[in-house]
């Protein structure tokens, strides 16, 4: 892309092309490219190359497990009944898309428009997480067609797993409307953004409340195996605040890491907004991250006091606990301090990937890798799980970048003059951004048909 | 404009109490078991390992053909757990001691509060109050939850079917006996009666007595007598129980109860974060006008 931006191809970013005309939905679906210019620029990527590897094998095993079964595509243990599908897949992303309701929640409950540059990355983060967990979930599910069970069928409202699939499929909804705003735009149906800015507060305040409570319940789930998770990492009364508050980092330092990623990449896609602010709200997010990991190390360590578990710490386990508790939140907090306190953004952008690196860690170990403790073996999960997690991520990378590449998150839609009034008064009044240099600045310098 | 936005907030998280009032906390004090229900008491004294149980089970629940016969004796070399194709397994331990071998049937043990019940996300299982605990495999959407949840490692998952897999364990020969006040198949079959089967209080009395009448045949504890609550299969042992392969660290309550905690939290958010948050909103939305936030002083909020 950036060597055909350098040849005149003007970007994608208004419904117009540069000769005034309205594009196509293909003209915004190609980037404004001609098919084999697409190509062209597709097939020059590395990263696609790559990605085509992961898919071609892959794909077909993904496939396989459905046409022959959990045995044959998964570890199919009695004493690990969750697997990578779940211990990774679900119980790792959806920490780290807990972006969407903190930035939500900071842009429109307490105003801080400062951060808006990277509200709609933050949404976007949060809705792919979730749905690709829900893709994991429904890849390990024995009989997925049978989803919708706890909703329509069968009720078990005293199970934990209820509320997380009440709440994790409300909370979807509620992301997609969140995210709609940005298709609303791109694809020229203002009246649709209209609606749902006027529900936004609504929108972030159940967001609030339905991440609370599945976030927590993910973690809650565990204290049905008080015997089976390992003490340090088993709480009867802390689980779910322990699941909960490291949610918090993992989704602020996600944003940090996928912004960090999508600057570098794709450049050409962000706008001077974007660019000039990046420094700034990457510095806010990942102080925000670093209260969020004081708070989760000094609850834990609450939570071993409590139940007096330090004994375990002596032992083969208490070394992996403490290379995840140091490698994966002690470390990261003080690059993150020292960074945000000298500006040096790429020891905060180290630190913000570290902690994802430990949220995962955390929520893998409680699921998967100390599962089970007082049992013999320990379970490798077999080559098909593995590629069948890899394709899967691999295709929420497909669509992250899809998506990146054409909805209006790292830029700003423009409007034709006639439309802008009408749209602009309702969610960003002029006074406003007025009041705001920076962003006014940049928003100025790039714009050309104002 | 805003106090609209105010009540579709309160409107938005009153309809989401209303979904939610189904996430009610499962608040009654501890249940310790119908009445009436049946258990059954193995005493590992009288176990010589001979695996007819197993042989019983697999015939009376339509069961596939193990991979070697009910004959073979080499299957106490390891330490085997009830899976989809067997609901239940002898297991011997302590082989080389002189009182030994000591030998341990697995299955399900049928507890007054289930975990696996109390985790099931679409109500799969029933505790009856003939104390059996079965389960619906026409709503198994295949969660595996209730793996997880078993303290005792009992239900298998049919990890081999593609189209109609289900969770499977021993359901007390429920739908083919016990409803008719027979015995279990297992316990019919047993040529050492080293399994009784009665009234889970009658089978408490008569544990008892036969530790206090042969104290010395015996440690002097029932398993799963108080175990979680209390389970409708109850041991015997001539020793310690954590030596023949028992979990003796799971304590005497039921796994809702570590549960509860969480459970009870969930009505409190869902009823004052609406407000709470709404409210904070109204508050920062005074200086919207002159807000020219110091990025230096202000905090991520979340």
């Amino acid at each position: 892309m950036k060597k055909m931006i350098q040849h005149g191809l003007a970007v994608v970013d208004s419904p117009y092309n540069e000769s005034g005309a309205k594009r196509t939905i293909m003209d915004k679906l190609l980037l404004g490219l001609t098919p084999s210019q697409y190509l062209l620029q597709a097939f020059r990527n590395p990263l696609n190359w790559i990605l085509a590897a992961i898919f071609a094998i892959g794909i077909p095993i993904l496939l396989g497990r459905f046409v022959f079964g959990l045995a044959w595509a998964t570890s199919g243990s009695n004493d690990y009944p969750w697997g990578l599908f779940l211990g990774f897949g679900l119980f790792a992303m959806v920490p780290l898309s807990s972006s969407g309701f903190q930035l939500g929640t900071a842009c429109e409950i307490f105003g801080r428009h400062d951060l808006e540059p990277i509200e709609r990355l933050a949404l976007l983060n949060g809705l792919l997480g979730y749905f690709f967990a829900v893709v994991y979930l429904l890849a390990d599910l024995g009989q997925p067609w049978r989803l919708p069970y706890p909703m329509v069928v069968s009720f078990g409202p005293a199970a934990v797993l209820f509320l997380v699939a009440w709440h994790v499929a409300t909370y979807l909804s509620v992301q997609v409307a969140e995210v709609s705003t940005a298709f609303f735009e791109w694809i020229g149906f203002p009246a649709g953004k209209r609606g749902v800015r006027r529900i936004t507060l609504g929108l972030t305040v159940s967001g609030i409340i339905l991440s609370t409570l599945h976030q927590g319940a993910l973690g809650a789930l565990f204290t049905y195996a008080p015997g089976k998770v390992h003490p340090l990492w088993y709480s009867s009364s802390f689980q779910w605040l322990h699941f909960f508050v490291s949610s918090l980092p993992g989704g602020l330092c996600m944003v940090i890491g996928v912004s960090t990623i999508a600057a570098k990449t794709m450049t050409w896609r962000t706008d001077g907004r974007f660019q000039k602010n990046l420094d700034r709200i990457t510095v806010s997010l990942a102080k925000g991250a670093c209260m969020g990991i004081a708070t989760y190390i000094t609850i834990k360590l609450i939570g071993i006091a409590h139940d007096n578990k330090w004994s375990y710490l002596d032992s083969g386990w208490g070394q992996w606990f403490m290379l995840e508790i140091i490698m994966g939140f002690m470390v990261p907090l003080t690059l993150m301090t020292y960074g945000v306190h000298t500006r040096k953004m790429a020891i905060v952008r180290l630190g913000a990937f570290m902690t994802v690196f430990g949220v995962v860690l955390n929520r893998v170990n409680t699921a998967i890798i100390t599962f089970n403790w007082k049992l013999p073996h320990r379970e490798i999960p077999p080559w098909r799980e593995v590629v069948i997690s890899l394709a899967i991520f691999a295709i929420y990378i497909v669509v992250y970048r899809f998506i990146l590449y054409r909805l209006p998150i790292l830029y700003r839609w423009r409007l034709q003059e006639q439309e802008a009034p009408v749209t602009e008064a309702v969610h960003a009044p002029a006074a406003r951004r007025e009041s705001a240099p920076v962003p006014v600045a940049s928003y100025s310098n790039m714009t050309e048909l104002d | 404009m805003k106090r609209r936005n105010f009540l579709k907030a309160c409107l938005i998280g009153g309809t989401t109490i209303a979904l939610g009032k189904t996430n009610k906390g499962w608040a009654a004090g501890s249940f310790e078991g119908y009445p009436e229900a049946m258990g059954v008491l193995v005493d590992t004294t009288r176990c010589i390992g001979c695996r007819s149980c197993e042989a019983a089970c697999n015939k009376e629940q339509n069961l596939p053909e193990p991979d070697t016969s009910f004959n073979d004796n080499s299957v106490f070399q390891e330490d085997r757990r009830p899976t989809a194709k067997a609901y239940t397994v002898v297991n011997a331990y302590q082989k080389n001691q002189p009182g030994g071998p000591v030998y341990r049937k697995v299955q399900c043990n049928h507890c007054n509060e289930p975990a696996c019940l109390t985790s099931c996300f679409v109500n799969a299982y029933t505790k009856t109050k003939e104390g059996a605990v079965i389960y619906n495999p026409d709503v198994c959407v295949g969660c595996r939850n209730c793996m997880i949840a078993c303290p005792f490692n009992v239900p298998g998952y049919d990890y081999e079917s593609v189209t109609n897999p289900v969770v499977k364990k021993c359901i007390l020969c429920y739908d083919t006996r016990l409803k008719v006040g027979k015995p279990p198949a297992c316990v019919e079959i047993c040529p050492q009666e080293a399994l009784t089967f009665g009234h889970r209080a009658d089978l408490i009395k008569v544990a008892h007595e036969r530790i206090r009448a042969n104290p010395e045949r015996y440690v002097d504890h029932v398993y799963g007598e108080k175990e979680l609550g209390g389970t409708s299969w109850l041991y015997l042992a001539p020793t310690d129980f954590d030596k023949i392969g028992f979990d003796t660290t799971l304590g005497n309550d039921p796994i809702i109860s570590n549960v509860k905690d969480f459970l009870g939290m969930v009505p409190m958010v869902l009823s004052i974060w609406p407000a709470l948050f709404s409210g904070i909103h109204l508050l920062s939305k005074h200086d919207a006008e002159g807000h020219g936030h110091d990025t230096e002083n202000t905090e991520e909020d979340r």
